[in-house]
């Protein structure tokens, strides 16, 4: 589904930024980058879906279904990018355009990719708010982004993300800047939509817990480089880079403060 | 760092052009009303420029113009800087319907045109360097102003604002120590942006009639005055204009270049 | 809980101008020694309860009490050297024109306590900042470095009471624990008492043996930490402890 083989991000003073990261997430698997700032996840979540800002470079090879997107033309990147692969950000208002009601932006990809008009297109987009859980969707259709609430917004997105059926969905950091009681449910919709819809998932996070929830295999990044892969519950249980042992530790702390409270 | 380069190159047009005009209060080639020259001399010999329809030494109105294109610039931007930094720290502090109505009232004064908002000054009280300069002030006060306004409102709402507050620190001295240092460096970039836009409505003034009256040589009176001689002795147009896009696009790309001192700090 | 608290809000309710009130009815005591924290989700009123407990705001209804005398404008000076805060963001609450020597030496003037060069080098001291950080400005430095800076700033006119608006909230799991360690000793060596709000369980229970639970600007709970979060009695509360995702 989606590979990714030595790739390299270099500033344009050349520093690296990213360095000969492979990995790479099978049809239907959930695969984590776990990293703190600086570690370069977010960069890799970027070239792997073709929009590295300017001014960086990547090389090595990201396969996205059958497309090269370190290689590919701008075009052929947007066509991989509405149909294979969709993304869900940490702040949903970048995803979103303020001018247009929720319903028209998530009408958009499904009219583009899917072909669908009038009264089937309507439909489409009220089932696509249903299924990220929105009631009401007469009204959030209407809504503007602005008039939504921070965890309606990221629900939205999800639902535009999905409503073409992608084969990969990027989560960078989905659920950061959300109250804990909507990271749960957030977290909750998008593991079970990935998995009604087989939808292979690269959740990107610094949280630990977070990708404990959700993620498999997964990988953690230290200044632009791979330390350490394994299953999420075995880097918990037994983290060999000692990066790894610091980052389990730390969240450990917390987890234990808490655990030490509750019956 | 192209940045830095359109600074150095901003600056060394800018200092060719004061450099000038510094020097012509120490010595001109001619006296400015000296018409012994015979007119429409062309370039060479004595008058290096050559001489205009009156007879009059080029090199000598250049940088006569070149004065008062400068004095503008700077007047201009003292008198726009200072009413627009000051408004507009009034209206940044401005909370409810008082910051809705200086909002207002300064996008209508920014819609109004430059030339247009001189005219009526020059109309009411005749035309001079003086009006000239108040009225390109006055309009460069409310973009200034209104740019201050929201840099105000960007800085107020930082946190260090709150530290400082809590810190038992005075308004007044917020202001001093952290609001002005803050905004300084966008508000010099606009001001040197202005500053060309001064020249630039210095010299439409003038090309209209309606900014430095005569004898005095404005750069815009001059591509006037040149405007009919312009196939017999090109270079009474070609000088005055060759001036006036130095000093712009040396004041263009020195407020090009300040932009560095705006995203260095920022973070 | 016999000895007076040092800082308490007393049947504070406030309403924005024209808007629904954002707090109604809230009672809260800060007692020596025994940190508060405030939990709730964003909209709560978490942060109005705050900018009233800094004074920089005056409550609607109800007082702000410190060592048994209400707040008012002209105990206010006095009141800010007993009670200093530090923000969630520490890009956003430093200066970036200001050395950090003069960041952290601004409650000093701003409070009249002198400029001693030494009370700002012992500040940085009890951050762990060497002293020759005073000379270089806070771009130079990382997010936990700044927010270091932050706590020296807030620590150095010696308050007895640390007002923290999710100070760990913005930084690397890895920074946060340096940081929560740094205010736990902070507390230990200073007679310093913290007001925590965040969001974060687990920081909490690391720092804070005395928890409120604001929901829709009003305290749903509070009492032992170990009480509200072990045995919760609001569904509000029940909700939130489930939601956290753990290892």
């Amino acid at each position: 589904m989606l590979t990714v083989d030595s790739l390299t991000i270099r500033d344009q003073a050349g520093r690296a930024l990213v360095e000969d990261v492979s990995f790479s997430v099978a049809p239907g698997d959930r695969v984590g980058l776990i990293g703190e700032s600086g570690s370069g996840k977010s960069l890799t979540a970027l070239a792997v879906i073709g929009l590295l800002p300017p001014g960086l470079t990547a090389t090595g090879e990201i396969r996205l279904g059958d497309a090269y997107m370190v290689r590919a033309t701008e075009k052929l990147r947007t066509r991989v990018r509405g149909k294979v692969v969709a993304t869900v950000f940490q702040e949903p208002l970048t995803a979103l355009d303020p001018l247009m009601p929720a319903g028209r932006q998530i009408a958009e990809p499904i009219r583009r990719f899917r072909g669908l008009r009038g009264t089937a297109l309507r439909d489409a987009v009220h089932a696509a708010l249903d299924e990220v859980r929105l009631t009401d969707t007469d009204r959030i259709a209407r809504s503007y982004p602005h008039e939504l609430s921070g965890g309606q917004r990221q629900r939205v997105a999800i639902a535009m993300a999905l409503a073409c059926r992608p084969q990969l969905l990027v989560a960078d950091e989905p659920t950061t800047a959300l109250d804990v009681t909507v990271q749960a449910e957030i977290l909750d919709l998008l593991d079970r939509l990935v998995d009604t819809h087989g939808t292979a998932l690269l959740f990107i996070t610094h949280d630990l817990p977070v990708a404990a929830r959700v993620a498999r295999h997964t990988h953690v990044l230290r200044e632009g480089r791979i330390v350490e892969s394994a299953p999420i519950a075995d880097l918990l249980a037994r983290p060999a880079h000692p990066y790894t042992r610091t980052l389990v530790d730390s969240a450990r702390r917390f987890d234990a403060a808490l655990g030490r409270h509750l019956s | 760092m192209s940045k830095r380069l359109h600074l150095y190159i901003g600056l060394v047009l800018v200092l060719i052009v004061a450099g000038a005009v510094l020097v012509s209060y120490l010595w001109l080639p001619f006296a400015p009303d000296d018409t012994s020259g015979g007119r429409l001399a062309p370039p060479g010999g004595d008058h290096l420029l050559g001489t205009d329809k009156l007879g009059r030494d080029l090199l000598t109105q250049l940088l006569i113009g070149g004065r008062i294109a400068l004095g503008t610039a700077l007047g201009a931007v003292a008198v726009g800087g200072v009413l627009g930094l000051s408004a507009g720290l009034l209206a940044g502090f401005a909370t409810r319907w008082l910051d809705d109505a200086a909002a207002v009232v300064l996008d209508i004064l920014i819609a109004f045109p430059t030339l247009l908002l001189a005219m009526l000054i020059v109309a009411g009280s005749g035309a001079s360097l003086g009006t000239a300069i108040l009225a390109i002030g006055l309009a460069m006060a409310a973009i200034v102003a209104r740019l201050v306004r929201v840099l105000v409102k960007q800085v107020l709402g930082r946190d260090f604002i709150t530290a400082a507050r809590v810190a038992g620190v005075s308004w007044p001295r917020i202001v001093l120590s952290h609001v002005l240092p803050n905004i300084a460096p966008v508000l010099l970039v606009n001001l040197a942006l202005q500053a060309g836009l001064a020249v630039l409505a210095e010299a439409s003034l003038s090309y209209l009639g309606l900014g430095t009256p005569p004898p005095n040589a404005s750069w815009g009176r001059m591509l006037f005055e040149a405007q009919a001689t312009v196939l017999t002795s090109p270079v009474a147009a070609i000088a005055p204009g060759l001036a006036l896009v130095t000093l712009v696009i040396g004041m263009n790309l020195t407020a090009d270049g300040l932009r560095l001192g705006v995203s260095d700090a920022d973070r | 809980m016999t000895s007076p608290a040092l800082l308490s809000a007393d049947h504070v309710g406030y309403s924005y101008r024209g808007g629904s009130p954002a707090l109604t009815d809230v009672s809260l005591a800060v007692h020596a020694g025994d940190n508060v924290a405030l939990v709730g989700e964003s909209g709560a009123g978490k942060t109005t309860l705050l900018r009233l407990l800094l004074g920089l705001t005056t409550p609607t209804t109800g007082t702000i009490q410190y060592a048994g005398s209400p707040l008012t404008r002209r105990n206010l000076r006095d009141y800010r050297r007993a009670v200093q805060a530090v923000f969630q963001d520490p890009y956003s609450s430093l200066d970036p024109r200001h050395r950090v020597g003069r960041i952290v030496a601004e409650p000093l003037r701003g409070l009249g306590l002198g400029t001693d060069p030494a009370r700002v080098a012992a500040a940085l001291d009890a951050v762990g900042l060497p002293a020759d950080a005073t000379t270089r400005y806070p771009h130079e430095f990382s997010g936990g470095q700044r927010q270091r800076i932050a706590i020296a700033r807030a620590i150095v006119c010696n308050p007895g009471v640390l007002l923290a608006d999710e100070p760990v909230s913005a930084l690397d799991l890895t920074t946060r624990v340096r940081i929560v360690d740094l205010l736990a000793s902070l507390c230990a060596d200073r007679a310093l008492t913290i007001l925590l709000v965040s969001h974060d369980l687990g920081v909490v229970a690391e720092l804070c043996s005395h928890t409120a639970v604001l929901e829709h600007g009003r305290i749903v709970e509070q009492g032992p930490t170990s009480t509200i979060l072990g045995s919760p009695s609001h569904p509000y509360t029940r909700r939130l402890l489930q939601s956290v995702p753990r290892l």
